[in-house]
């Protein structure tokens, strides 16, 4: 427990991706089977042992301790396994192996677990406290994704994160087989039916880059704005996965009970509405959820539009070109109206497929992708065959307001900005963005933000409203959880505005035009000011960083990383 | 006399009339004692000051030595308008004290000052001095307050350095005592290598090596070239300034007793919180009150409710004095 509880102290306090790679990887070279596999599944979130209850934890405390010092030292704390943890009086020196802690916790029954957890914190010092508490209770909270995890397998070995996916649906903690491929033993069967294969992902493109290629030696398709999936029937047994793995048929048992044939099918998972195809936001709506209701099932009906098929009734087509695979994809049967195929877009020249980008029929597309004719399938992000194509990012022109310190190697420059736009004469914020700019803009914007400073929160500056960035986003979603009521996918910082003044930026009502509004070509929203960014900025402006790690948002280290099931939408 | 003629609190702070003399006063005054030289405690501008050898000399390297009009080293016990007083270590850092305050028909009072108990490389260690009254501080007077042993917590960085070797770590920790406490502990930890220091360090350190304070080679960290992989001591208010932006991705570490509870790390955006503090914990203040028993308890700063409550249920008489002016920012 000592080691576990140090690996997720560390985690815990590093931003860094590759940092929090480096932490893990040699955490699991120097821990023994099965420690190491349940540390893992307990970091990814696969370890379901019975939740302890908070209830539990108060009902602890309050056997121990005068009730008035602990209220005053929870309220300081702010976290109550952290209180504990840290006002605990046991006799330290007493080890428990997270292996050991996990087998108590599945084997106490509800009676006994009161005083099992009180033997276990008599025993442990106080990190190792927190840890088996965090561990009891199922909310480690480290930020740190299951796809992150399995990379750092794959840098202690010779298996590649696209192998180690394949084999590892079926695998159960502590993973010995896993450990003992990736430490030069053999590979693992694959142990369960319906398993995920990696899926092939695409690089960006324009129009200057695309006309180096023959268009006659590729095909291209609409990009539909929903969650890319992999789709599996195999021998009765369904799952539906996200490209990164993710088993998410729980959300989506409609899809889930359409799926009666057997094979692996790459697909957009989109929301229908009256015929056609609902916006992400309606998606959203659906997302994230183990249990879906009656009531959501039947107003946001989920379905599949299939860009190609990886197994087709037993036969592996990944191997076969594309143009094979897509005959097999045109006349394949799937017995479902929710089901259908991605059509093909024809075109003769580079310019014919830039004026249907132009013009998409269905607000529902950020997009095309162009893919080589002969290209087999291939997990892991080739760069060469598949392309994307994105839509012009959406801009409006907001106002810094606060400014947070970054990480690593930006080290005291101010780097993640929250910015506002007007609702009346206030700011109100609406996002935040932490790329887009060059290294010498980040020095002149650290220069402002050290300039312009109202007050301090700890790394956060208020920032007088001097400074107009123009922002660019993939879109527009309602948000509950903002007090702006909207929430922007991807904002990034395309331009800085030092000309422009404060008064001038936009306005909450210009982004609420925006929500669900088609692209450009709506002209209500063109009216109300909808507007098109640049085509592509230098150092990849126009797109959003391949992992998130690489700094952190502006919520920092308070904020929680994405929950284990979060659905990344970046591709 | 009453307790509450002899020594009672004023705006200026704790004020002993019998001496006319004030205890760490957060402003100027005719005459001062001063515990040790946090700036919060000692500030410059009164008429005459007495304290130890090493705070008055740290007074002078803070503020010129024109920090007060005239300046008395405290030498064993002395008569000060009638009230004896004495200083006694009290192990937080170089030169401080607690103050006994001791007249003929009154209580003895015994004003902690801030306190450790926890053995310290650089300074003398602390010693019970009883009293009628103790005047204690409660920087970190609640019972989720158990400090680590030290040495471990050197261990972390070390060991960090080891997992990063090259990402320079800065390591956050006050110009006056603890820079010093941590480079001694890295020292006593088996690291030879060159410290490197934060400008505001440097003067005060100077001193403390003057004083036969084991700190090793320190050098200006100047030459962000020479500094990879190497530690590097700083203030923790340079990590908000531009100078911070010469290392290449740096471990940002924080040397403070707060580095124990996580929402005080994450607020100060540290990476590696090292949880090494020169004030009493938990355990060490709660023990000192028993050891002490003193028939009264004051508390001046900190969590005084949690302490008082404590006192309480110990059967000790307490109360707390509400003096303002004492941040905590030095620890």
């Amino acid at each position: 427990m000592k080691a576990f509880a140090a690996l997720l102290e560390r985690l815990a306090f590093t931003p860094a991706r590759n940092a929090k790679l480096q932490i893990l990887q040699h955490y699991l070279e120097r821990t023994p089977d099965p420690d190491r596999g349940y540390a893992f599944a307990a970091l990814t979130g696969d370890l379901k042992l019975r939740a302890v209850t908070p209830g539990l934890l108060r009902g602890l405390a309050a056997q121990r301790f005068d009730e008035v010092l602990f209220a005053l030292s929870y309220d300081f704390v702010g976290d109550l396994a952290e209180t504990i943890a840290l006002i605990w009086e046991g006799e330290p020196g007493g080890e428990l192996s997270i292996t050991e802690a996990v087998r108590l916790l599945e084997t106490t029954g509800k009676a006994g677990l009161p005083a099992a957890i009180a033997g276990v914190l008599d025993r442990l010092g106080p990190s190792e406290r927190l840890a088996f508490l965090k561990l009891a209770t199922g909310n480690l909270r480290i930020g740190l994704s299951a796809r992150l995890a399995r990379t750092a397998l794959a840098q202690m070995g010779a298996p590649t994160l696209d192998e180690i996916e394949e084999v590892w649906h079926g695998l159960k903690p502590p993973y010995p087989e896993i450990f003992a491929w990736v430490e030069g033993g053999p590979r693992p069967d694959r142990a369960a039916l319906a398993p995920f294969r990696p899926v092939m992902l695409s690089t960006p493109i324009d129009l200057d880059e695309l006309r180096a290629l023959d268009p006659a030696t590729h095909v291209a398709e609409w990009k539909w704005d929903g969650i890319r999936v992999q789709a599996v029937s195999d021998g009765g047994v369904r799952r539906l996965y996200s490209r990164t793995g993710e088993d998410i048929s729980g959300a989506f048992p409609d899809l889930v009970a359409e799926m009666t044939w057997e094979g692996t099918v790459d697909g957009e998972l989109l929301v229908r509405s009256q015929g056609g195809v609902a916006s992400f936001n309606e998606l959203q709506q659906r997302l994230n959820r183990k249990t879906v209701s009656r009531a959501l099932l039947a107003s946001h009906p989920a379905g599949l539009r299939v860009y190609d098929l990886l197994i087709w009734n037993g036969e592996d087509l990944r191997p076969r070109p594309l143009t094979d695979r897509r005959a097999v994809l045109e006349t394949a049967d799937f017995r479902s109206d929710r089901i259908d195929v991605s059509p093909l877009l024809p075109f003769a020249t580079w310019d014919d497929l830039a004026a249907l980008r132009a013009e998409p029929p269905d607000p529902v597309i950020e997009g095309v992708m162009i893919k080589r004719r002969d290209a087999p399938y291939v997990g892991g992000r080739p760069r060469g065959p598949w392309f994307k194509w994105k839509r012009d990012p959406r801009v409006v022109d907001a106002v810094l307001i606060y400014a947070q310190r970054g990480h690593g190697k930006r080290s005291g420059y101010y780097s993640d900005f929250t910015f506002g736009v007007w609702a009346g004469d206030t700011l109100v914020p609406v996002g935040k963005a932490y790329f887009g700019f060059t290294d010498e803009e980040l020095r002149e914007l650290d220069r402002f933000v050290r300039a312009n400073t109202t007050e301090r929160f700890g790394p956060v500056r208020a920032l007088a409203p001097r400074l107009v960035v123009e922002v660019a986003f993939e879109g527009v979603n309602r948000s509950a959880r903002h007090r702006s009521g909207v929430a922007l996918r991807f904002p990034r910082i395309s331009r800085i505005r030092w000309d422009k003044p404060v008064a001038e930026a936009d306005r909450l009502d210009t982004l609420e035009a925006m929500i669900d509004a088609p692209n450009v070509f709506d002209a209500e929203a063109a009216r109300a000011g909808v507007r098109h960014g640049r085509t592509k900025r230098r150092g990849g402006a126009s797109g959003p960083p391949e992992e998130m790690g690489a700094s952190r948002p502006l919520d920092g280290a308070e904020a929680p990383s994405p929950p284990a099931g979060y659905l990344g939408k970046e591709e | 006399m009453r307790a509450d003629d002899f020594l009672y609190p004023t705006e200026a702070g704790l004020y002993c009339p019998a001496g006319d003399f004030f205890i760490d006063p957060v402003r100027p005054v005719p005459r001062a004692l001063i515990t040790h030289g946090h700036g919060d405690h000692a500030r410059a501008g009164h008429g005459a000051v007495m304290a130890t050898r090493q705070t008055l000399d740290i007074m002078a390297i803070r503020y010129g030595e024109e920090f007060t009009a005239t300046r008395q080293v405290a030498d064993g016990p002395v008569s000060v308008g009638g009230v004896e007083v004495s200083f006694h270590p009290a192990g937080h850092i170089l030169g401080s004290a607690q103050i006994r305050l001791a007249c003929a028909g009154g209580p003895v009072i015994t004003v902690s000052g801030d306190y450790c108990r926890t053995p310290n490389p650089v300074c003398a260690p602390w010693e019970p001095v009883p009293c009628d009254i103790f005047v204690t501080e409660a920087t970190f007077g609640l019972p989720v307050f158990k400090h680590p042993d030290p040495g471990a917590e050197t261990r972390k960085l070390l060991s960090s350095m080891a997992e990063f070797p090259d990402r320079p770590h800065l390591v956050g920790a006050y110009a006056l005592g603890k820079a010093q406490r941590v480079i001694a502990l890295l020292r006593q930890a088996g690291h030879d290598a060159p410290i490197h220091l934060h400008g505001s360090a440097q003067r005060l350190s100077d001193y403390h090596l003057a004083e036969g304070v084991p700190l090793g080679e320190l050098r200006p960290a100047t030459t962000p070239k020479a500094l990879e992989g190497q530690v590097v001591i700083a203030p923790p208010s340079a990590f908000a300034s531009p100078w911070v932006q010469r290392f290449r991705d740096p471990v940002i570490c924080f040397a403070s007793g707060w580095m124990a509870v996580r929402a005080r790390a994450r607020q100060r955006g540290v990476e590696l919180p090292l949880v090494i503090s020169d004030h009493v914990d938990w355990p060490q203040l709660t023990q000192t009150l028993s050891e002490l028993r003193p028939s009264e308890v004051w508390v001046t700063h900190g969590a005084e409710e949690a302490l008082v409550r404590w006192c309480e249920l110990n059967q000790l008489r307490a109360r707390p004095l509400r003096l303002v002016g004492y941040e905590d920012e030095e620890e």
